[in-house]
Parts: C-alpha cells; sequence; structure tokens
C-alpha cells in the first residue's frame, strides 16, 4: 500500500495510440496490494494490453470475484464498466453482461482460490459455454488474502512460509481449461511482460473463451525458498515452450522462419498468432499433443509457458462462441427496443399455439 | 558470442558528481548552493537556518535573493515537467526576509591571527568573499577600495528599487566585521607598490568597471546629454543626478540597460525606449528582467542599429538609425541587411552596450601576463595568474559575470590563497564529499513532503505602478508571503532525495517499473548505450542528463536502468519495492572551503544542529 497516489504528472515523451490516448489513461486506482505483487504486474501487462490494441475503455466490462485477485480490475482502465462479484462467481456475472451486450469487450480476473476452489463449477462451465472473453487467473499458489493457507494450485511438495509441506494434489487449470476444450490456452509469469502482453492481445483477439493462468508470486506469503511459485523458482524453471506474436491485420510480418520452424493462425478479423520457437514435435493446434507436452514437461519439473493451444478459427470449438452455440440476434440485446424484447402477450400467444 | 566490451558499464553512485548531477538547481550553481535542503528549512518555517545554509555557499544571500541572475532557475527539472522552475531565487529572499538576528551564528574570528597577511583590489563580491573564507582561519586581509563604500558594483550598480540599501550594508557588514582591514578611498593606482608592501599574497577584484563607448558620428558633440550607463547609474546612486530629459534612448539590452531604462522611469522619463539591434530571442537581459521594464511602459524597439547622434546647435535632439533585418548566414551566424533608416527624437541617450576590465594600474613587467585582448592570463583551476602569489577573481578575470561567478570566484581563490600561503599545491584541490543518507521514516513516511503538488509558480507582487516611481529606494518587489511561500515550496521536487538501488537486493518482480509516474525505470539487457537508449520504458528526451545503470541483477543477469531526467523523487518505487533495493537516500554534498574538509567546520563555530553535517564522507 502506498501513501500517495500515483501522481498524474507523466513522461510528456510517452507515445499515444490510435485514439490519442497514453498509456497512463488505461490506468486505474491506486493499489492496495502488497509492494512486489505479481497481480501489480498483471495489471500493467493488462493496461499495455488494452493500449496497444486501440481499446476505447468505456467498452470494455472488467469483472472479478473474491480474493487479491479480486481487487485488481480497479487498478486498470478507470473508465470501463466493472463488477466485483461474489467469491467465485465473475463467470456468471461475465456470461451476463456478455449475453445482454455482445460488443463489450470482457475480461474476467480471478485467482487460483476464486476459480479452482469455491468457483470452480463456475469456470468449467464458462470454458464449455465458450464465452468471448479473457480470462486471466492470477496464479500464486496460496490464499494471499487469509494469510498464506496453500491454494488447490499449490504443488505437491512445495513449502509454505511456515515449513508446511503441501500433500494434496495439484489442480493445473491449464490442463483442466484443455480437457474441458478451451479453444485459446496460454500460461505465462507476471515477471515477464515481452511474454504476457502479447498474450493478452491475442487473447482479446479471440472469439471465444481465453485462458491465460499467470503465474503471480505472492511476495508476503509465498515467495520464500521451498515455494514453486516465487519470482526465484518460477525463473529457474520456466520453459518459455511457445514464442507467439501477435501481428494486427494490417501489419506485415517482417520476420520471416524457416519452414517448420514457425505457424501462423489467422484469427477471424485477420489478424495473425505467430508461433516461432515451437519445438519440432509440437504443434500448438492439436489439443491432444499439447495436452501430453504439458503433462511431459511437468514431469520433467518445468512450468511450460507460452500461448500454448490456440484452436484456428473454422475448426470444432472455436466457430461456436456463445452467441454462436445459442444463435442469438446480432444486434446486441441491450441495444434492442423494449418492444423487440418483449413482444407481448399477443406474440407470446402466437408462439405458444406453433408449440401446440 | 557478442562482446560486452561496448556494454554500459555500472554508474559509481559513490562518487559524488553522479548524484549531484541529478540535484539540476545545485549542480547549475556557480557556488552549489544545497537549494533543496534551504528550500526544505523554508517549508518548515527555519529561516534562519535556511539563511545560515545560504550564506555557507553564496555569503549574500539577502542580495542574491533580489538580483542574482539564477542559471539554478532555467535547468530546475520543474522546467522540463511543467515548463516554470521553482522560484528558488525569490524563496531565497523569504529566508532572508523572514530570519532572526544571524550574527551569532557567523564564523568566530580567532583572536591570534596566523601572521599571514592577504591584500584585495576592489570590495565587491569576490573580494568580500576571500575575506569571508580567510577571516576565520587568522588571516589579516586589508581590502583597498577606490569608493567611499564597500560593495562594487552591488552598490553602484544595481538600483535600490531592485535592491534596498539595508539589505546590501547589512550583509556586506557580516564580513566587513570579521575585522577586515578596510581602506576606502583608497584607489590602488600601481599593483607593483601593492607587491612591495608586507603581503603573502595579492587578490585581484578590481571587477569590470569601464562601460562601453559608442564611437558614431556625433558623439562628441553634445556630450553632456549622452551617458555611459554604468558611470550613469552610478551618478544616480551617488545623488549626483537626480532628473532626466522626458525623452530618453536606451542602447543596449542587457541587464545593465533594463537597470538604465528603469531608473529614467523614474527621473523623469515620460517616454523612455530601449533600442535593440536584435531581435527578442537574442537580448542579453534575463527574460524577468525584460518583464519587469515592460511592466513600467518601457518600450523596446528592436532591429534598431545606432549609426548617428543628432545634434543641432550643439543640442542632441535625437538619434538615427539603421533599421535592419536579420538572416542566418554560413555556420549559423547572424548577418543583418539594411532595409532602411529612422531618427527617434530624443533629449537623452544612455549607452548600455557592454562593460570592459580596466588595468592601467597593473604594470606589465612584474610577471603578470596578458593576452591578445590586453586580459591577464588566469588559471581556470587555482585563479592565479602568472605571477605566483597574484589571484584574481570575479568580473576582473575573465569579464563581465553575475554576483554569484565572483562569489564562487572568491571561495576557490581563498583555497588557493591558503595552500599557497602554506607551501601546498594549488592543483591538488580539495576532493568533494557527499553523506547518503536513507530518507525512510516508517512504512509510507517519507523525511520530505514527497507528492508532486501541481501548483504553478508564485507570482511576485509588485508596488502599483505609479507609487513605485514617487521615490528611487521604493523595492518593486514586495517578497512572497508566507502563503505564497509555502505554495512555492511544495513545488520543489526534492531531487536530492535520491533514488538509490541496491542490485544484489531486487527480485526483479517489475513493481518500481509499474509504478513509476514518469517512466524513468527500464529492467533490460546490457548493450552499448545507444542501443539501450532504444530501449527504455520512455523515450529519452534529453540525453545530456545522466543514466543510472545498475550491476547486473541476480536473478536474469539484465540491468536495472533509470533516466534521470524526468524523475520527481515521489519514493513510488521505494514505497512498492518488496526487498528495499530501492531506496530514498538524501545526498548531502559537502564541498570543500578554504582551510575546511569538505563539509567541515571551521573550529569553535557554533551551528544549528540541522546545519552540522555528520562526518560520513564517502568522497
Amino acid at each position: 500500500m502506498t501513501h500517495i497516489a500515483k501522481p498524474r504528472v507523466r513522461h510528456p515523451g510517452l507515445a499515444t495510440n490510435r485514439l490519442g490516448l497514453t498509456r497512463r489513461d488505461y490506468e486505474g486506482g491506486m493499489s492496495t496490494l502488497c509492494a512486489g505483487c505479481g497481480h501489480d504486474s498483471i495489471t500493467a501487462a493488462i493496461v499495455q494490453a488494452f493500449w496497444e490494441m486501440d481499446i476505447e475503455p468505456h467498452k470494455v466490462v472488467k469483472t472479478s470475484g473474491i480474493g487479491c485477485s479480486g481487487k485488481t480490475p480497479a487498478y486498470f482502465l478507470k473508465e470501463a464498466h466493472g463488477f466485483n462479484a461474489v467469491h467465485g462467481r465473475m463467470p456468471s456475472i461475465t456470461t451476463g453482461a456478455h449475453a445482454a451486450n455482445r460488443e463489450l469487450v470482457c475480461i474476467g480476473v480471478s485467482g487460483d482460490g476464486d476459480s479452482l476452489s469455491i468457483g470452480m463449477g463456475q469456470f468449467a462451465h464458462v470454458v464449455r459455454r465458450n464465452v468471448d472473453m479473457l480470462y486471466v487467473l492470477e496464479n500464486n499458489g496460496v490464499y494471499g488474502l487469509t494469510k498464506g493457507q496453500f491454494s488447490a494450485s499449490a504443488d505437491r511438495g512445495s513449502k509454505a512460509k511456515r515449513g508446511q509441506v503441501s500433500r494434496e494434489h495439484p489442480i493445473d487449470p491449464v490442463l483442466l481449461a484443455l480437457s474441458l476444450g478451451a479453444g485459446f490456452v496460454a500460461r505465462s509469469f507476471s515477471g515477464d511482460k515481452e511474454q504476457l502482453v502479447p498474450i493478452l492481445k491475442a487473447g482479446l483477439r479471440h472469439r471465444g473463451f481465453a485462458l491465460v493462468d499467470v503465474i503471480s508470486p505472492c511476495v508476503t506469503f509465498n515467495d520464500h525458498h521451498g515455494s514453486t511459485k516465487s519470482y526465484e523458482y518460477t525463473r529457474d524453471h520456466v520453459n518459455a515452450l511457445v514464442h507467439a506474436d501477435f501481428v494486427p491485420p494490417a501489419e506485415e510480418i517482417e520476420t520471416t522462419y524457416e519452414a517448420g520452424d514457425a505457424r501462423t493462425v489467422v484469427m477471424h478479423d485477420g489478424s495473425r498468432i505467430q508461433f516461432r520457437k515451437v519445438p519440432a514435435d509440437y504443434d500448438p493446434r492439436d489439443r491432444d499433443r499439447v495436452y501430453a507436452y504439458v503433462r511431459e514437461r511437468q514431469r520433467a519439473g518445468e512450468v511450460a509457458t507460452g500461448l500454448l493451444h490456440l484452436e484456428p478459427p473454422g475448426r470444432p470449438g472455436s466457430e461456436t462462441d456463445f452467441h454462436g452455440i445459442h444463435g442469438t440476434a446480432d444486434a446486441p440485446l441491450a441495444h434492442c427496443s423494449f418492444e423487440e424484447l418483449c413482444p407481448g402477450a399477443t406474440t407470446l400467444e402466437e408462439i405458444q399455439r406453433a408449440f401446440r | 558470442m557478442e562482446s560486452t566490451d561496448s556494454f554500459m558499464k555500472p554508474t559509481d553512485t559513490r562518487d559524488p558528481r553522479h548524484y549531484h548531477r541529478v540535484v539540476d538547481c545545485q549542480w547549475g550553481c556557480p557556488a552549489h548552493t544545497d537549494i533543496p535542503e534551504y528550500i526544505r528549512l523554508i517549508a518548515n518555517g527555519q529561516y534562519t537556518e535556511s539563511y545560515l545554509l545560504n550564506r555557507k555557499s553564496n555569503v549574500f544571500p539577502g542580495i542574491l535573493g533580489r538580483t542574482c541572475d539564477r542559471p539554478c532557475e532555467p535547468v530546475c527539472r520543474r522546467v522540463r515537467l511543467d515548463g516554470e522552475p521553482v522560484a528558488i531565487c525569490r524563496l531565497k529572499r523569504v529566508a532572508s526576509d523572514l530570519r532572526d538576528d544571524v550574527r551569532p551564528f557567523l564564523p568566530s574570528i580567532p583572536a591570534e591571527k596566523n601572521g599571514k597577511r592577504i591584500a584585495c583590489v576592489g570590495a565587491g563580491p569576490a573580494s568580500l568573499t576571500v575575506a569571508n573564507d580567510l577571516m576565520p582561519l587568522g588571516y589579516e586581509v586589508v581590502i583597498f577600495e577606490k569608493l567611499a563604500k564597500p560593495g562594487g558594483l552591488m552598490w553602484t550598480n544595481i538600483p535600490e528599487f531592485r535592491l534596498p540599501g539595508q539589505v546590501l550594508w547589512e550583509e556586506i557588514a557580516y564580513v566587513t566585521d570579521m575585522g577586515v582591514d578596510m581602506r576606502l578611498d583608497s584607489p590602488v593606482d600601481s599593483l607593483a607598490d601593492i607587491l612591495g608592501g608586507d603581503f603573502d599574497a595579492v587578490f585581484v577584484g578590481s571587477g569590470a568597471p569601464k562601460g562601453k563607448e559608442l564611437d558614431i558620428p556625433g558623439r562628441w558633440d553634445a556630450p553632456q546629454q549622452v551617458h555611459i550607463g554604468i558611470e550613469w547609474l552610478e551618478s544616480v546612486r551617488f545623488g549626483h543626478v537626480e532628473r532626466c530629459g522626458e525623452r530618453v534612448l536606451v542602447i543596449g539590452v542587457g541587464n545593465t540597460a533594463m537597470d538604465c531604462c528603469r531608473t529614467a522611469q523614474r527621473l523623469g522619463g515620460k517616454d523612455v525606449k530601449v533600442m535593440a539591434r536584435k531581435t527578442k530571442p537574442y537580448f542579453k537581459a534575463s527574460p524577468w528582467e525584460l518583464d519587469d521594464a515592460m511592466e513600467e511602459r518601457v518600450e523596446i524597439l528592436e532591429n534598431h542599429s545606432p549609426s548617428r547622434f543628432v545634434v543641432e546647435d550643439g543640442k542632441l535632439v535625437g538619434m538615427e538609425f539603421d533599421l535592419v533585418r536579420w538572416r542566418e548566414g554560413e555556420g549559423g551566424r547572424l548577418r543583418s541587411e539594411t532595409v532602411g533608416s529612422k531618427v527617434i527624437p530624443c533629449d537623452e541617450v544612455i549607452l548600455a552596450i557592454g562593460q570592459d576590465t580596466a588595468f592601467p594600474w597593473i604594470e606589465r613587467d612584474i610577471g603578470i601576463e596578458f593576452n591578445d585582448w590586453d586580459m591577464p592570463v588566469v588559471d581556470k583551476t587555482t585563479f592565479m595568474t602568472t605571477r605566483s602569489g597574484v589571484f584574481m577573481g570575479g568580473d576582473a578575470a575573465w569579464g563581465p559575470e553575475n554576483i554569484i561567478w565572483a562569489v564562487e570566484h572568491g571561495h576557490q581563490a581563498a583555497i588557493s590563497i591558503h595552500a599557497y600561503c602554506n607551501g601546498e599545491s594549488l592543483e591538488a584541490r580539495p576532493a568533494e564529499g557527499m553523506n547518503l543518507i536513507s530518507q525512510k521514516m516508517g512504512l509510507h513516511e517519507w523525511t520530505y513532503s514527497n507528492d508532486y503538488d501541481e501548483a504553478q509558480r508564485a507570482k511576485m507582487r509588485h508596488v502599483d505602478l505609479k507609487k513605485r516611481f514617487e521615490r528611487m529606494d521604493i523595492e518593486v518587489e514586495e517578497g512572497f508571503d508566507i502563503e505564497q511561500s509555502l505554495a512555492e515550496v511544495e513545488r520543489c521536487l526534492n531531487c536530492d532525495a535520491q533514488t538509490h538501488f541496491e542490485a544484489n537486493l531486487c527480485i526483479e518482480c517489475d513493481a518500481c517499473i509499474d509504478i513509476c509516474p514518469l517512466d524513468c525505470l527500464t529492467i533490460t539487457h546490457n548493450g552499448p548505450e545507444e542501443d539501450l537508449a532504444q530501449r527504455l520504458t520512455a523515450p529519452l528526451l534529453h540525453p545530456e542528463e545522466p543514466l543510472f545503470v545498475s550491476e547486473d541483477l541476480p536473478q536474469t543477469g539484465r540491468i536495472m536502468v533509470k533516466d534521470e531526467d524526468l524523475c520527481i523523487h515521489c519514493g513510488l518505487c521505494a514505497e512498492r519495492c518488496p526487498t528495499a533495493a530501492w531506496d530514498m537516500r538524501k545526498s548531502d554534498l559537502l564541498l570543500p572551503y578554504a582551510g575546511l574538509e569538505a563539509g567541515g567546520l571551521h573550529a569553535g563555530q557554533v551551528v544549528y544542529p540541522e546545519l552540522a553535517p555528520t562526518l560520513e564522507s564517502t568522497g
């Protein structure tokens, strides 16, 4: 917690995006998280991604549940719409918002406790429904807000600050999302914005559910020797498996890679995800191979990061996002007139008659 | 593998120069006055302490708080952030105006002398500073002054409406009352005579007392109506001139011209014009002096190059000017082109086109070398002429400068004189030192006011336009009141509260980078400077400002880079740092003075505890 808010004065040489806004215009209120919290770095990466994508802040819905992660939407995009939901219920609220106004960009921020314990049912179903949202899971392996008990993502054998050893199997949100059919699955690290920002941008552009599991060290309760989610451990064990560059539609790919070394996935709007330095036997489009590869790396003691899995548009699981599945109107419901939404008793009578 | 030879080397923050450069105002001040500290003392209501801190380096805080040319202000970081510097100079005046009696805290003078006698020629700021520094060491100092009072140009050339006599005499007395042997009304007409006297060293601080002449047709046809600016100002100060004509032309547009035109306004001038050869960007006067003159309805005409004095029947009736146009020629040099001419009627003309040194009293065969421009050759470090034991400073050494330069010359010459009298090397200058002290008071508490205040620069209140013309000695500036000064001190960014970084503690969490409001910080891999400059979080706007480069960071081997340019010293990096790798530490620059180690004190000197530096010099 800081005593003074970040002053408004800014560097006069800051670049502006197509909307004429600087990165500072995408910031939010003063963070009250611990100094050095990984979540604050993720917030900064989110600010950077939205700014680079020229997204108008007032066309964004930011949602969260409970926990340290639940506080973070207050710290970015102060002009966006926001809702701080009941513990673990962020997915439902986001689904509702997206159902009502499909034009808004949805970003949900959750944590390992919020998503993998109390809200795991919600998490599973928002993946199944393929709601068009960017789901950022700030994963630190502990319940920081209640003094550092292990969470469901704590690795077996890792040590708590006071020496207790975690004995239960962890839930890995990446494997979970892969098995539930998510079309965009990524893992990153709060201490590596060069990797994280392009992933967030790709996730924002992906039509459908996009999970980004971000290892986010808890400096207060989980940054010690014996932790598997500390800054030092993560840096020592991270394997940046897949490098993904996000290329907006208008830009040409400048660098060329040898065949087999790079794979390109064209998104629905023409922007491209350029994979590079991918292992020879790895294909981010092949869900089963990805699953096996992430498991293999885990057994080798590594944390595989990068944009691990992406279903290219047009393949099963990608064209059927929430609105596609439900066949909703193209116009956002929020913009439909009352008469259109509630056509009255006579129309209801006609519909019912059709079923008789 | 890329060679790492060209990579940036870690910044050595133990060298006082790095942090000194970050404190732009102190770096820019010739006397290196500890500006942020004196502003904080004002904020705290400790006016006497603030005054004494000023006096340590600049000797004449009350005089300089009104008349300094403020080299500190244009370089103030605040200019680069919101366009207006902190009103550093006028805050100095606040400390002077509101101080208590400082005499008990002035250096004490030993009753037993050290047996060395020093002669100073001229009683201006340079000689007075030499006396101020040497008297507490037991020297006997004799000052020879041609006029009846000391002060030099501070007295004769700065009008009383800018510098009241009381302020001037009080601060001069602090020095002369140390027991300086003042020989007033004693012009020196032979340096050889002085050298033949019983002196161990001689300091020449005789200034640049000769106003430049404008020898164009008609100059000598009505001499009683044409004046040399600095001589005329002197005559006004002495009471020899009490009136002037209604239509006055001042030739030249430097600070002396501003004093002349404003003085003319008070002596009966109704139509006072300042005639400039060039256009406004090339005016020599300080912007604020131009503003003050224009506020008093003085007209400033550009592109008028004087060609002749128009004299009819032995009476000056006007002056003719070439109307010129300027364009940039080869190598950016301005070239003029005459496009017409014009006669401007006038009753009097005042020439304020510069001034020169004059040494008819220095014999050319006594070992003092003069250069092609008839200026004595003076060593820029030791301030000694080519004759050992003869030192020179102030305007006499290299031509007209400002008071604050004369003071700094005096300090340096005193160091040299002291070394010379002790048979020590003059070239080996005493080292600067630095204390670096954490300003952390608690979890989110710092010793200083760290929030950025968006307030605009305080505006100086001036005496009503009509009233100020009633007498010569009505000071135009009223000074800041308490409310104004309390608002203005908050504009200071406390640049001496340094962001001090210990690389070995950093866990590379990015917290400092994310919170920095000015995007000063970058963690990146090392490389050559030009390449590194491309990879900073925010573009490098002023490459001349220092970069801080850390040692390799423990986890990834990358480096922390800080562009010091626009840091507002808010301390948020240190507050957000979980490992205290960042800390806010006050860099206290310890300057050496004659007979004193860096930051040291005279034996027996009484100071407020706040002013006593801890002798933990790192320099």
